[in-house]
């Protein structure tokens, strides 16, 4: 164990490998910190924000950010929590989001961390409204960017893991979209089967494969069950 | 499209993609070689670029819709971009924009239907000091006023080229048959560094008189800091990239000057180029680079040529190249990178994704671009001013230029001074100077507020005019904008934060999104809708954004409301509403409504798949 070092989050004492991020020594720990961007198996990208801890009084990325040894991480404090809701509200007044009648309705992150976060209601920031067309083009996919939090997620797991680069980012700033390498989707090699296409690469109701809408009835969904992050904090507590 | 005619482009892509390598890297190269040829980088033609280099179609257009002088629609013959910074709207930059507008039969912003002009504007184009200017087909207009517009609008309307234009010459090597430019260094103040004599080379044979390692010494001893920002130690950053591993490194200078109101780097590169180039072949032997990039913005083209040939004779000297100086093993050699328009390429991490032919957006960081910069080398980025007060500093020693400035802060400072002053221009002063001091040099007798440090500094008030220049205490990048008591503190941080919210990069959700908040809410206390609470509201969400960005873009972009929140407080309490029923005042029950009916109408794709998407009118 000489590559290992030691750090603390939230007072508890966390293990991680030299080089390791403070989230995937966290995982590992059973401490769940609220993420959007990240998801795994794909590399870090950093731009959600929500993942933001303090570390050694600074504000880092823990998706990116690698563990220093005895760092003193705070994650659970009023302030980041008030980070982080801010943060997930800017994302829900970004897009036109609504719930209930949306497909990822029960299984979509961004609703979960809402929820997880404490936001009930989304009424502090001003609505941006964007009009962004809907590509239905494909005859498997339904491209609905008018949700997107720009996660990138299907963009790394197109390149990465497909060998595809179906999607890109375009535009800057509060232009900045996701766009589709041709006309549109049904002009690229996107298949129903790409890592970038599946039902959990897009946190929120973006990507919909046609004929699968709304397949968990409501109870039954994800999210309906357990808060988002369960899967990683039962891990401490199932260790003695 | 005719299908000759497409031939035809896809050729001309193709021979352009070549005389690049058909490197990927230098997609930034090509596009602005289509860009320059077509007037456009036509989406039809993007699939082409992308097979020459081995991208892809798509990236290609997050690249072209990335940078802000890339179009997809064809530019006029005659393209105008007049700088619309808040120094030049005070000079009337609005008003010359109206003069072209009617001369020129083109609304701003647009294209004239025949294809001869395009009227736009573009934000700090690093002339603050003879505004209002323009960037006329690259070539720079300065001081205009209305009948000097009107003159150059009927020749340009009776087809003279915009680089055949009769115009004044600037002063010194403005008049450089390379440079050939009406703009004017307005150096008001020379300081002991960097204006006043040098002796060209001297710097650079003290380096290699000694080992690489004493070099870096002798930097850390003068306690360089960058001038870029920052303020990083420049030892420090040179002794991290000699001492990681790595086959090779790379010199990067930053030439991209954007910061809304400086233009010292404008006037060094005129005036010290060859000194700036000496300061980066010194930094390349001292963390043996083998390879350097000057990143130019695009609004300093015109210098393009100058600096060129300056790099040339230095190669004929036997200064770059080769066994540079005689020393055997010392390869060092430096190209000119253009950028395409967006400010946060000066953020060092994205500049080197630019140089990359990537999106100009910033790195993950850790690693740093001293551990792991371009293509993935140890890669030192510097400010113009920052190589060449190190080429001082070999030159005359670390002692000397410790005793130039204060305990923290070593040397001279060039400050761009712009705005409300009858002596705009550049002043080199020790660091340490009052505000006070340096207004009373300019001629700023009515000040009433001072931004220091561009968009991203910080707006003090008069008590505040005994604070001083320095590391210590007011920190910057050399910007200095005066504004007199008749200018309206808020339509300056407006227009600040519409800077940030253009050229954020978008990466990452509080800058992208947060900034047009902090703008909307801006907008509504000027209309007089907002009460006390509107103010603590400023406060979270700049706070938010400052801690929780990415980069330094973000870090800073809500320093203009929270520094006049706490300095001009006054300013907020007069256009705040007072609650008498305790109704919300924003409260607006129309606006409200409107809202929900149309988000209403968003529906899921699967749910209402006739919904009609087209704009609302
Ligand atoms: C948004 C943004 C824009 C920047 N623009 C510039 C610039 O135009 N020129 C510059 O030298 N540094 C700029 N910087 C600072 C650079 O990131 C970097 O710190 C600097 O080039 C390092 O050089 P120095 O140590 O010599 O100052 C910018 C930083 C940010 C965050
Ligand atoms: S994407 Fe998520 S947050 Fe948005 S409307 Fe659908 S369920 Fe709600
Ligand atoms: S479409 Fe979905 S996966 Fe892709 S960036 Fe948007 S939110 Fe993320
Ligand atoms: S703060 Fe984020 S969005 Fe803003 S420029 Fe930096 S990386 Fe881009
Ligand atoms: S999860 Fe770390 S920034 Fe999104």
């Amino acid at each position: 164990m000489e590559d290992t070092i030691r750090f603390f989050i939230d007072g508890v004492q966390v293990t991680a490998a030299a080089g390791q991020t403070v989230m995937k020594a966290a995982d590992a720990a059973g401490i769940y910190i609220p993420r959007l961007c990240d998801t795994e198996g794909l590399k870090p990208q950093g731009s959600c924000r929500v993942c933001v801890v303090k570390m050694n009084g600074r504000t880092v990325a823990s998706c990116t950010q690698p563990a220093l040894a005895d760092a003193v991480v705070e994650s659970e404090t009023d302030e980041i929590r008030n980070y982080r809701r801010d943060l997930v509200r800017m994302l829900f007044h970004e897009g036109n989001h609504l719930c209930p009648i949306c497909e990822a309705s029960g299984r979509c992150e961004l609703q979960a961390m809402g929820y997880r976060l404490g936001i009930t209601q989304a009424t502090k920031y001003p609505y941006l409204q964007p009009v962004r067309p809907v590509d239905a083009s494909h005859p498997d996919i339904v491209l609905d960017t008018n949700r997107c939090i720009l996660c990138g997620r299907c963009i790394r797991a197109s390149r990465d893991v497909d060998g595809k680069n179906v999607f890109e980012y375009v535009g800057r700033g509060i232009h900045k979209k996701v766009g589709v390498n041709g006309a549109n989707l049904a002009d690229t090699d996107a298949s129903i089967d790409d890592k970038a296409i599946n039902i959990n690469t897009c946190p929120v109701g973006c990507i919909i494969q046609k004929g699968r809408g709304f397949f968990a009835p409501i109870g039954k969904r994800e999210f309906d069950q357990h808060p988002i992050g369960h899967q990683i904090s039962r891990r401490r507590k199932e260790t003695p | 499209m005719n299908q000759a005619i497409e031939q035809s482009k896809k050729q001309a892509v193709i021979e352009i993609c070549a005389r690049f390598g058909n490197d990927r890297t230098r997609l930034l190269d090509i596009l602005l070689a289509v860009q320059s040829r077509f007037r456009c980088v036509e989406p039809a033609l993007m699939a082409s670029i992308a097979e020459q280099v081995g991208s892809y179609r798509v990236e290609v257009e997050g690249m072209v819709s990335f940078y802000a002088f890339f179009s997809t629609e064809p530019l006029g013959e005659v393209t105008i971009r007049l700088c619309d910074d808040i120094i030049d709207r005070h000079s009337g930059v609005e008003e010359i924009a109206g003069v072209f507008a009617e001369s020129l039969g083109v609304r701003p912003g647009e294209t004239s239907a025949d294809g001869r002009f395009s009227l736009l504007c573009t934000p700090c184009i690093g002339m603050s000091d003879q505004a209002p200017a323009g960037l006329f087909n690259g070539r720079v207009i300065t001081n205009l006023t209305v009948p000097f517009a009107r003159a150059i609008a009927d020749q340009l309307v009776s087809g003279v080229d915009p680089a055949a234009l009769e115009l004044p010459l600037g002063d010194g090597n403005n008049t450089h048959p390379l440079i050939h430019s009406m703009v004017r260094n307005n150096i008001r103040l020379t300081g002991e560094v960097l204006l006043a004599g040098i002796s060209p080379e001297a710097g650079l044979n003290n380096a290699l008189a000694r080992s690489p390692k004493l070099v870096i010494d002798e930097i850390d001893r003068a306690r360089l800091t960058g001038r870029g920002g920052a303020g990083y130690p420049t030892g420090q950053k040179w002794r991290i990239a000699a001492e990681t591993p790595a086959s090779q490194r790379y010199i990067f200078c930053n030439a991209d000057e954007g910061e809304p109101g400086t233009f010292k780097d404008r006037v060094l590169l005129t005036e010290r180029a060859g000194l700036m180039i000496e300061g980066m072949t010194l930094a390349a032997y001292a963390v043996s680079a083998g390879q350097g990039v000057i990143y130019l913005r695009n609004e300093y083209a015109y210098l393009r040529e100058y600096l060129q040939s300056i790099l040339d004779s230095r190669r004929k000297q036997g200064l770059l190249g080769s066994a540079i100086g005689g020393h055997r093993g010392f390869d060092f050699d430096i190209r000119i990178q253009l950028g395409a328009g967006a400010y946060i390429c000066g953020e060092e991490s994205a500049l080197i994704s630019s140089c990359e032919g990537l999106r100009g957006e910033p790195k993950t960081r850790p690693p740093f671009p001293v551990q792991s910069g371009y293509l993935g080398c140890p890669t030192v980025v510097d400010n113009v001013e920052t190589f060449c007060c190190a080429a001082r500093i070999l030159d005359q020693g670390a002692a000397w230029f410790r005793s130039l400035g204060t305990e923290g802060s070593s040397g001279t400072r060039l400050l761009s001074v712009s705005g409300d002053c009858e002596r705009p221009g550049i002043y080199e002063l020790p660091f340490g100077i009052s505000v006070k001091n340096l207004l009373e040099l300019a001629g700023a007798q009515d000040a009433a507020a001072v931004q220091i440090g561009g968009a991203s500094g910080e707006m003090i008030n008069m008590s505040q005019f005994g604070r001083r220049i320095c590391n210590e205490d007011l920190h910057t990048g050399g910007s200095i904008m005066v504004f007199s008591a008749r200018r309206n503190i808020l339509e300056i941080v407006e227009y600040f934060l519409d800077f940030f919210i253009d050229e954020s990069c978008g990466y990452c959700t509080p800058c992208r999104v947060g900034n047009v908040f902090l703008r909307k809410r801006i907008d509504k206390i000027r209309q007089g809708l907002c009460q006390l609470e509107d103010l603590d509201y400023l406060r979270e969400l700049g706070r938010t954004i400052a801690e929780t960005s990415r980069c330094g873009l973000g870090h800073t972009s809500p320093n203009p409301v929270l520094t006049t929140l706490k300095n001009f407080p006054l300013v907020y309490a007069a256009l705040l509403k007072k609650s008498k029923d305790g109704m919300q005042a924003a409260f607006d029950i129309q606006s409200a409504l409107e809202e929900s009916r149309h988000l209403a109408k968003r529906r899921s794709m699967i749910y209402d798949p006739t919904y009609d998407d087209s704009p609302r009118e």
